[in-house]
């Protein structure tokens, strides 16, 4: 076979297809991201404001708390993971910010949400839907759902471009043969006329993200965007929001399960626990500092690719709680070797550690904690 | 010895002669399609492999999603019927076995399957559920078959009162164990574990790792542990075998796949493994591979990586790559690769993530074993490691595991 004709030789796209010779280490650029960010911190008002938000499910079995009094900030251009088990509450974070809350069962009980300036649940429906469109970007665990089977890849992308910038047919199927290329799909224009069917997992999650994209959105929400694919496709994905973000500043809310993605990819780090945030930072606080038991305990409990470890793992006993009528303890004291009688009488507030930004929930690690 | 005496992560356990030797092995699926249903293709799911798996050996299986690795597994145990090639068990070609000699030596080998929530009958209660396979091999009856359900929900981690619950009433990790009873309850020698942990939380995926290395301790356990967590991989295994697109590309002890693989593949698979260290994801030089996975129904000519290889780009396209299928060759002590240029890949260093020197986690108790007071001095002088090292720690502090 010849290499220059098979597609999926340059299926990666021209910012993808690093060889060894021009390794991309991100060290460089991600110091220089993290300095400029900071600037943007000192000077610039946050892309996003989330102040103490609840939303929670009226089930048979009782209200499910899924998220519980959160909040947090985003810069413009920042990348932010959520970090957390199954059932922590990181999806309706995502949903709640965008109000695509699913109602009934759920709803937002309580908090803010300020959006470039904009207070997001004061909005009518119809505002709501705009700003989706305009400035919110998703990208989905599994594409295929998200993604309509019985229109062409060329139609959808297009579609987003003309609705929300109001672009003719010509101009927006431009725009989507531009933007098929811009995320590595070859012969775009060709390729325009296909199904979703057509296309493999990874093509699928790459014309999600050209479709976040069609609008030039200042904020994409991933939420677990490569957790349906193998570890070489997850590898151009993240290498692909990373390099868009770049690019056009786009700050990215990343949700993940996955502790390694986000070590390389975010610059600050929220830990979610039972629809608590327990800890927050920037990244390399997160993963070298961490000051709530939780997270060192799921960090110390990973397998590691650079590190052999004893035969046995250490581990986090017992399993995450349900999040039905929540105790007035600390939400982790049922697992936690640290216990005292205090955390469970009442829960510890996320209160400022070392470092910038960082806070955790925990009275152990507090300054006069038991935990130092 | 054998890579156990090398690998840390496993203490000096006694690894023997060949267990099952696996030898040329196909497995093929046709392509039906018309109205006829006529075959069309194949998909060559499998395609001429050769390994062996030694007596108490761990030997790791991974590759990306359909490169075979669930077909190899089951065709190991004869669950699935080779279209050519052997396997013995312990020196029985499971091929000529006649069907009261192969449920016979069914006995000595089980699996664990990945998904805890469909591989338990929903309609049948723990005990019976673990009791089936004692019933199918005549092995304890009554009272004594009642005792031995206990005892091996109790090896498990669970509560032996819990034999008249039903599957929905666990949690994923617990229904794993109770899998992972089930499959102990024959008394086997050889367990493939399929995926046993991928489908559940990460909390929870080192409860089952922890149970699957003591009762391999304790029974002496062969396993074929098939995942694509290469950092899993890393940690449970004696020696690691790499798929592609039905073929075996690497073969090797930990020490070698990882730190020095001779396949590029092995090294772009590497590349691709996020580290939980955002100072080590820095630091990697990584190569992306571009493209997908092509079909097993129509595997590239020559070798099969050829059309995503980075070292046949680099190489300036040698026409070797294209004609020729690379045989799995020696390439080191106990280490295997199928490329034509695996003294090239050797000399790289992509993909290879540097052993962490400087990973003590400041403010961090490091101790799991010694109680809450050996972890404050732990502490203590992880901090103090921090202070004299400007931040970065040192190796030879407390992090390491006691
Ligand atoms: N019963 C079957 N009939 C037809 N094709 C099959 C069958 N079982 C597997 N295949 C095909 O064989 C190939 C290998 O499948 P296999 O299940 O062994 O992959 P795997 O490596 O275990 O993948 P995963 O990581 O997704 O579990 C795939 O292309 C798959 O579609
Ligand atoms: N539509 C729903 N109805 C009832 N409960 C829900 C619904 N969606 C989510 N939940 C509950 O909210 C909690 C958080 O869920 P989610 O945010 O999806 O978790 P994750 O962190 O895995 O994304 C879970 O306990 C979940 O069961
Ligand atoms: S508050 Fe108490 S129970 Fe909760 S994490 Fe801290 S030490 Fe553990
Ligand atoms: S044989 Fe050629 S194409 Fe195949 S892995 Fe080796 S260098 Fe790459
Ligand atoms: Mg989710
Ligand atoms: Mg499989």
């Amino acid at each position: 076979m010849s290499v220059s004709d098979d597609p999926s030789r340059v299926a990666g796209g021209p910012a993808l297809t690093d060889l060894p010779d021009d390794v991309s280490v991100a060290t460089e650029e991600g110091r220089r991201l993290a300095e400029q960010l900071a600037d943007n911190r000192r000077h610039a008002r946050k892309l996003l404001e989330v102040r103490n938000l609840s939303t929670h499910f009226y089930t048979r079995d009782g209200v499910v708390h899924a998220v519980d009094d959160v909040s947090f900030e985003l810069d413009y251009g920042e990348t932010l993971g959520i970090v957390g088990e199954s059932g922590c509450g990181k999806s309706v974070t995502a949903l709640s910010l965008t109000r695509l809350i699913a109602s009934p069962p759920g709803k937002i009980v309580s908090g803010q949400i300020i959006f470039d300036g904009i207070d997001v649940l004061k909005l009518s429906n119809e505002e709501m839907r705009l700003l989706r469109g305009k400035k919110i970007g998703f990208i989905f665990q599994d594409p295929m759902t998200s993604l309509n089977p019985t229109l062409t890849i060329g139609y959808q992308i297009a579609e987003s471009a003309k609705t929300h910038l109001g672009l003719s047919r010509k101009a927006a199927d431009d725009r989507a043969v531009e933007l098929l290329s811009k995320v590595g799909i070859p012969r775009s224009r060709e390729r325009m006329g296909d199904y979703p069917h057509q296309f493999s997992g990874g093509m699928r999650q790459r014309v999600m993200i050209a479709i976040a994209l069609a609008c030039d959105p200042m904020l994409l929400l991933a939420d677990e965007p490569t957790t349906a694919l193998d570890v070489t496709i997850q590898a151009q994905i993240l290498e692909l929001i990373r390099s868009l973000s770049d690019e056009f500043g786009t700050a990215v809310i990343l949700i993940t399960h996955d502790l390694g993605i986000a070590a390389g990819m975010c610059h600050r780090i929220n830990v979610m626990y039972a629809g608590r945030i327990v800890e927050t930072g920037l990244v390399d606080d997160i993963y070298e500092a961490p000051r709530m038991p939780y997270a060192w305990g799921l960090l110390d409990s990973l397998p590691r690719l650079d590190e052999v470890k004893g035969a046995r793992l250490r581990t986090i006993e017992g399993m995450p709680p349900d999040l039905i009528d929540p105790t007035s303890e600390c939400r982790f004291a049922v697992r936690c070797k640290y216990v005292h009688d205090r955390c469970r009488s009442e829960e510890p507030e996320l209160t400022p550690r070392d470092g910038e930004g960082h806070m955790a929930r925990c009275f152990g690690t507090e300054p006069e904690g038991w935990i130092q | 010895m054998t890579a156990a005496a090398t690998d840390p992560a496993t203490p000096a356990r006694q690894i023997g002669e060949t267990l099952i030797d696996v030898d040329r092995l196909k497995v093929h699926f046709p392509i039906l399609s018309g109205i006829f249903q006529r075959e069309s293709g194949r998909v060559r799911a499998v395609d001429d492999i050769s390994f062996e798996i030694r007596k108490g050996e761990t030997l790791g299986l991974v590759g990306e999603s359909g490169c075979g690795k669930s077909t190899t597994g089951r065709a190991v145990i004869r669950l699935r019927n080779p279209t050519a090639g052997t396997v013995r068990f312990d020196g029985h070609d499971l091929m000529d076995l006649s069907r009261g000699e192969l449920r016979k030596m069914r006995r000595r080998m089980q699996i664990i399957f990945q998904d805890p929530y469909s591989s338990l009958n929903p309609r049948m209660t723990v005990g019976s559920i673990i009791s089936e396979p004692l019933e199918t091999h005549d092995l304890a009856a009554g009272k004594a078959r009642i005792e031995r359900v206990r005892e091996l929900l109790a090896l498990v981690g669970l509560n032996p009162n819990y034999t008249d619950r039903y599957p929905h009433e666990f949690s994923g990790g617990q229904r794993q164990r109770i899998g992972v009873a089930r499959a102990l309850a024959v008394e086997p020698e050889f367990i493939v574990c399929d995926e046993p942990i991928s489908a559940l939380d990460v909390s929870i995926q080192a409860q089952v790792l922890n149970l699957l290395v003591e009762l391999r301790e304790k029974f002496g356990l062969t396993y074929l542990f098939i995942a694509h967590d290469l950092s899993v991989v890393r940690h449970i295994s004696d020696r690691v075998a790499v798929m592609y697109l039905g073929k075996l590309v690497e073969l090797g002890p930990p020490s070698a796949i990882y730190d020095a693989p001779g396949h590029p593949y092995t090294r772009a698979l590497l590349s691709a493994v996020p580290i939980p260290d955002p100072k080590a994801e820095r630091r990697r030089k990584r190569v992306i591979l571009t493209g997908d996975v092509p079909s097993p129904a129509n595997p590239p000519d020559g070798c099969r990586f050829h059309p995503r290889c980075w070292l046949y780009e680099r190489l300036g396209r040698p026409e070797q790559c294209r004609t020729e299928d690379p045989e799995l060759r020696t390439v080191a002590t106990d280490h295997r690769a199928a490329c034509h240029f695996a003294e090239e890949a050797l000399q790289s260093d992509i993909g290879v993530a540097h052993m962490a020197t400087d990973k003590v986690r400041h403010g961090t108790p490091q101790s799991a074993t010694a109680g809450l007071a050996a972890e404050h001095a732990a502490e203590a002088s992880a901090a103090a490691a921090a202070l004299d090292d400007s931040g970065t720690g040192s190796p030879n502090e407390p992090s390491a595991e006691v």
